[in-house]
């Protein structure tokens, strides 16, 4: 029954007959595709062209469709091949890859130079863009909050309290884990480059400077971008994808002062703590490797620690912690809400949201540190 | 009950699902015949999505035995799996199209895998299905997101029907569509089961498909199968979820 597929030529001078037979069914459409290539490079040749699929003991839309290409191509303006042999049951199944007609082809990209230009000028307003949004996004998120001021009651403390718990307690272990193993590396490469000119002990101030002021916090901001900006896009994102945004919005609710706002709030109040956090593991991982690896005890790490460092170290890297957080959490947002249909966006918006994140991060820390040159601080 | 029928397409036999301690279904037989429209019902959450699932094998079950094809699929290997799993097409609920790929590579997605054929027939087959969906070929190079929930559930019915499966699971395909579309999609259906010898299991609410496309109705309730048989049968019943289903308003706007 389900014998596999031929096609038989027979006739002569103007009369071609061609006759089916087997199962044309998917399972054997390859071969069949050849019987039929094979066969349309008779057309034109002959006046009379009849298909006999009498013999066809198995028929799919495959199959139909290859007969009906195989019709087409004999047929032009002075021929009309013939399906002859068809049963009543196949005869619906041929009427119907009969209605169809050959879309337009794929569209071709082709590349040009203006081509090429037009996408450097689309990516640089791209980053343009990416510039309003952002600013929107902030103004949006002043707007909600001074809404939120006003009225107490529409704050949601509990929305709040749960994104705390996700980005910032669940967030120490790693963030702790991390930040020691950092000041470990610090200060064993201090006191190895360090030691050649005698000065083992300058170790301490470059710990201290560097951790407070720059390394704790900036290594911080950068994990949670990845940890929590990618969670925050991945939700929103998804969200918007299953028109749960939409439907808010419909319920008279604003998404702004519903869903992100506990989401900025919970990430400004947590990078803080984090950063607190991991400036002290940094400085224990430090003061661990200086005292087993440098000899410096800890009573001398101690006192040089407080001579090295002031309490503007400590400010000045606390104080850029929040603007760090809100920056991540706006990027992160304006990412999922940007979020399209498909998920090959969300998994975009995802990775763009991380990168952005951290490239903002770091911006952000160079105009602090000019602006704390400035300041003197 | 279920009486026997010689050479089913699917042997379902003392089936039993239990999510946590929820018993979904209990004990259930179910034999499905060559070449007919197996028309699903029963009330919301009475366990139809998940009794397709599990014989799509989606769902673990707790006992029981599933045949499809006559082949066990607890038992089978995995080429014998995938042997099955070509032979059949599934449309979900919500079409469960591949967002990230157009309509044209989401139709041809299991032609390219399962079958060595030129682009060009592939772009023809892909029309040809389409067309026989009832859609243009120009939404060929939409997303998914940018399709109506109707649209949606035509594209997804043609993706399952990529192959020329011999089986397919319809999943409230009608859910949805309007009025005319769902009648257009009922003739579909029959025009399929007629040409290409199609078998059919639809788990489906809308009265209208029930009575216009399926051959069989079978009811499911507490866990079981309560009737299975014709739509006569079903209007003969005195079961009092089938009176109501099938005497009600809506039953009586359908049948005048």
């Amino acid at each position: 029954m389900t014998g596999s597929p031929d096609l038989q030529r027979s006739g002569e001078g103007n009369a071609l007959s061609l006759r089916a037979t087997g199962a044309w069914t998917a399972r054997f459409a390859p071969s069949l595709e050849r019987l039929v290539a094979d066969a349309e490079k008779l057309a034109g040749k002959t006046k009379d062209v009849s298909i006999d699929v009498s013999q066809v003991s198995k028929l799919d839309t495959f199959g139909a469709w290859l007969i009906e290409r195989l019709r087409r191509s004999f047929t032009t303006a002075t021929v009309e091949a013939r399906i002859d042999g068809l049963s009543a049951n196949y005869a619906s199944l041929v009427d119907e890859v009969r209605r169809v007609s050959m879309a337009p082809d794929g569209d071709a990209t082709t590349v040009t130079i203006t081509g090429m230009l037009g996408q450097i000028g689309l990516s640089v307003a791209g980053i343009l863009g990416t510039v309003a949004a952002l600013i929107d996004m902030l103004g949006a998120v002043i707007v909600a909050s001074g809404r939120v001021l006003i009225h107490p009651r529409s704050f949601r403390l509990t929305s709040t309290i749960h994104h705390l718990e996700q980005v910032c307690w669940r967030a120490v272990p790693i963030v702790v884990l991390i930040t020691f193993l950092i000041g470990c590396i610090i200060a064993q490469q201090g006191i190895f480059h360090f030691r050649r000119f005698g000065a083992d002990i300058f170790v301490v101030d470059m710990l201290g400077v560097l951790v407070l002021r720059e390394i704790g916090v900036l290594l911080v901001a950068i994990m949670i971008a990845g940890r929590s900006g990618s969670a925050y896009t991945a939700e929103l994102g998804s969200m918007k994808m299953r028109e749960e945004i939409d439907a808010l919005r419909t319920m008279g609710f604003d998404p702004i002062e519903v869903l992100i706002l506990p989401r900025m709030l919970a990430l400004v109040i947590a990078l803080p703590i984090l950063a607190f956090l991991g400036d002290i593991a940094a400085l224990y991982g430090g003061g661990l490797v200086a005292w087993f690896y440098g000899g410096v005890d800890p009573e001398a790490f101690l006192l040089r620690l407080r001579d090295a460092i002031s309490i503007d170290h400590f400010t000045v890297g606390l104080l850029k912690a929040p603007v760090m957080a809100a920056v991540i959490g706006i990027v992160a947002c304006v990412e999922g809400l940007a979020v399209q249909g498909s998920a090959e966006s969300l998994g975009r918006h995802t990775t763009s949201s991380v990168v952005k994140g951290i490239f903002f991060v770091i911006v952000m820390d160079g105009v602090f540190a000019i602006f704390f040159a400035a300041v003197g601080m | 009950m279920t009486q026997e029928i010689s050479d089913p397409i699917i042997r379902v036999r003392d089936v039993t699902v239990q999510f946590g301690k929820t018993r979904v279904l209990d004990g259930l037989d179910l034999d499905v015949k060559r070449g007919e429209i197996l028309g699903f019902v029963g009330p919301s959450g009475a366990g139809k999505s998940v009794l397709t699932r599990t014989i799509i094998g989606l769902v673990p079950k707790l006992s029981g035995n599933i045949e499809v094809f006559g082949v066990n699929l607890d038992a089978a290997d995995r080429a014998g799996r995938r042997a099955v799993e070509r032979r059949w097409g599934v449309l979900f609920q919500q079409g469960a199209l591949f967002s990230s790929l157009t309509v044209r590579q989401n139709i041809q997605f299991p032609v390219r895998e399962y079958l060595k054929v030129s682009q060009r027939l592939l772009d023809e087959i892909m029309v040809a299905k389409l067309v026989m969906v009832g859609l243009r070929p120009d939404v060929a190079d939409r997303f998914p997101s940018e399709l109506s929930g109707g649209m949606i559930k035509r594209v997804a019915l043609a993706r399952a029907l990529a192959l020329d499966p011999e089986l397919v699971f319809l999943d409230e395909p009608t859910s949805g569509l309007d009025p005319i579309g769902a009648g257009d999609f009922d003739e579909l259906v029959r025009t399929l089961q007629r040409t290409l010898g199609l078998t059919v299991f639809m788990v489906t609410h809308d009265l209208d498909s029930l009575y216009t496309a399926c051959d069989r109705i079978a009811v499911l309730g507490n866990g079981k199968i309560i009737a299975a048989g014709s739509m006569a049968d079903m209007q003969a019943s005195e079961h009092p979820w089938l009176r109501q289903y099938f005497h009600g308003k809506r039953a009586r706007a359908v049948m005048g």
